[in-house]
């Protein structure tokens, strides 16, 4: 079973109306017994890093998922959830789950880019390693991103993917049975579809 | 670089139908609204508007259970606007499957409720849609589905909603609405130069060739449309539809490689 973590901000709806096309029986919880006994966690997240992170301390879900993450169960950070896979952010002041190690900072783009922040829309990927969560991917992956600030990993052994917004970024990361992606797969069609599906399946 | 902007059909609901107006009158039945969804889907359009025109009108709620129907059917980023007057509203909306709430009369009437909903929510989740109409030579906003004339400029309005931090701006031209004769560039073009967060731009797409203008000369960031998506030819026979891909390269819409 995959349960996808309830802390008051997300859109859970959207990854549970993906993971139910892809034939899984997805729970939605805060329960940290569901969390113990879930095959698989999706971390989601959308708002202000220690917004979230205050909210998974006080439910006691950090400590379920840092526990849970250290025995070996595959975990999906996604957005926000993958910020809070991190030490910490530019964006606040708490420490984050620190599963991977990065640090998350805003986008500092040159002085006179056009480009706007957030970076919201559709963009291309690259991808930087072989990973269960990418088997049998191929050809170009365009993803739906929205956010302000990025990851920065200390190694490139924890890059996964990047994406190019007025420089390249890390728009997944990964260590072992932990995976982040920056970009809402669950609003991707059939490009999120298919790293859903991995993750569920292969991770 | 890759350079795509997204292209967002807007669909308009009224008590559960699809409908399609014209200068924001005359609501034209044309189907289901899960069904052109659906069809949505499988053109994988880059995201998705839903706004509910009756909703403020008539005093009513989101009618949530439809609007969580149509969630479960959409597999891109989708807005939902109509009837939003209570913080609850959009955290239930957030919920149930929609990155981003349109507010439009709530900007005029309830300031706070706006930005209330982007401190809590962030910025990204709230759009403010704003529409606006020529009067004597001059743009006006109306809210309440046009029903109501305040006294202030698109670009004052604007600039009021991202002083309250909303993420995105939605501006749409009633003059223009359902023409399919293309954007009022002059319209887009004043309100994208005169914020620094991003503007959509909606109001008159009759094709391809009006959204690459709109983006190109109107500073949009988005180009937004509900006729183009839901007619066919010159007698507007309803035919849920969206350029593919290829469509947009070739118009020089979206760039083949980044």
């Amino acid at each position: 079973m995959v349960a996808i973590i309830d802390y008051g901000l997300g859109n859970l709806g959207s990854i549970a109306n993906m993971l139910k096309v892809i034939g899984e029986k997805p729970l939605i919880t805060d329960n940290t017994d569901v969390v113990r006994d879930a095959d698989r966690l999706v971390l989601p997240g959308v708002g202000a890093f220690d917004a979230g992170m205050s909210r998974l301390e006080q439910a006691g879900l950090a400590d379920a998922i840092r526990e849970e993450a250290g025995k070996g169960k595959p975990v999906l950070g996604i957005c926000l959830g993958m910020q809070l896979l991190g030490r910490r952010s530019e964006e606040g002041r708490m420490t984050g789950l620190g599963l991977i190690p990065f640090d998350n900072v805003h986008f500092s783009l040159p002085e006179g880019s056009c480009l706007k922040i957030p970076h919201m829309g559709w963009d291309v990927v690259e991808f930087r390693q072989e990973s269960p969560l990418l088997a049998g991917i191929t050809g170009r992956q365009r993803y739906y991103f929205v956010h302000s600030y990025h990851a920065r990993c200390d190694s490139t052994e924890n890059v996964l993917m990047v994406c190019d917004y007025g420089y390249e970024f890390a728009s997944a990361v990964v260590k072992d049975n932990v995976y982040g992606v920056q970009f809402h797969p669950e609003k991707s069609h059939n490009f999120g579809m298919a790293l859903l599906e991995n993750f569920v399946k292969r991770c | 670089m890759y350079n795509r902007p997204r292209i967002i059909p807007v669909l308009l609901i009224d008590d559960r139908d699809m409908v399609k107006t014209v200068r924001f009158k005359d609501p034209t039945y044309l189907g289901d609204p899960i069904n052109a969804v659906k069809i949505f889907n499988r053109k994988e359009v880059d995201e998705l508007s839903i706004l509910d025109i009756s909703a403020t009108k008539r005093g009513r709620e989101p009618d949530f259970a439809e609007l969580k129907d149509i969630a479960s059917e959409a597999f891109m980023p989708l807005s939902y606007g109509g009837g939003i007057t209570r913080i609850e509203q959009v955290r239930e909306l957030l919920a149930i499957g929609y990155e981003k709430v349109v507010i439009n009369s709530a900007l005029v009437r309830d300031p706070s409720l706006v930005e209330h909903a982007a401190e809590m929510f962030g910025a990204q989740s709230i759009v403010a849609s704003i529409d606006a109409k020529l009067v004597k030579g001059g743009y006006h906003c109306v809210i309440c589905g046009g029903q109501e004339t305040i006294g202030l400029s698109p670009v004052d309005l604007a600039k009021k909603a991202e002083a309250l931090g909303v993420g995105e701006i939605l501006i749409n031209s009633v003059d223009n609405d359902g023409g399919m004769k293309g954007y009022d560039i002059g319209l887009v073009k004043g309100v994208s130069s005169a914020v620094s967060i991003p503007v959509t731009a909606c109001g008159g797409a009759g094709g391809i060739h009006d959204l690459g203008r709109v983006l190109r000369e109107g500073g949009a960031h988005a180009a937004a449309g509900g006729s183009m998506f839901v007619y066919y030819g010159r007698l507007k026979a309803v035919l849920i539809t969206a350029p593919g891909e290829e469509e947009l390269i070739q118009a020089g819409i979206y760039e083949a490689d980044c």
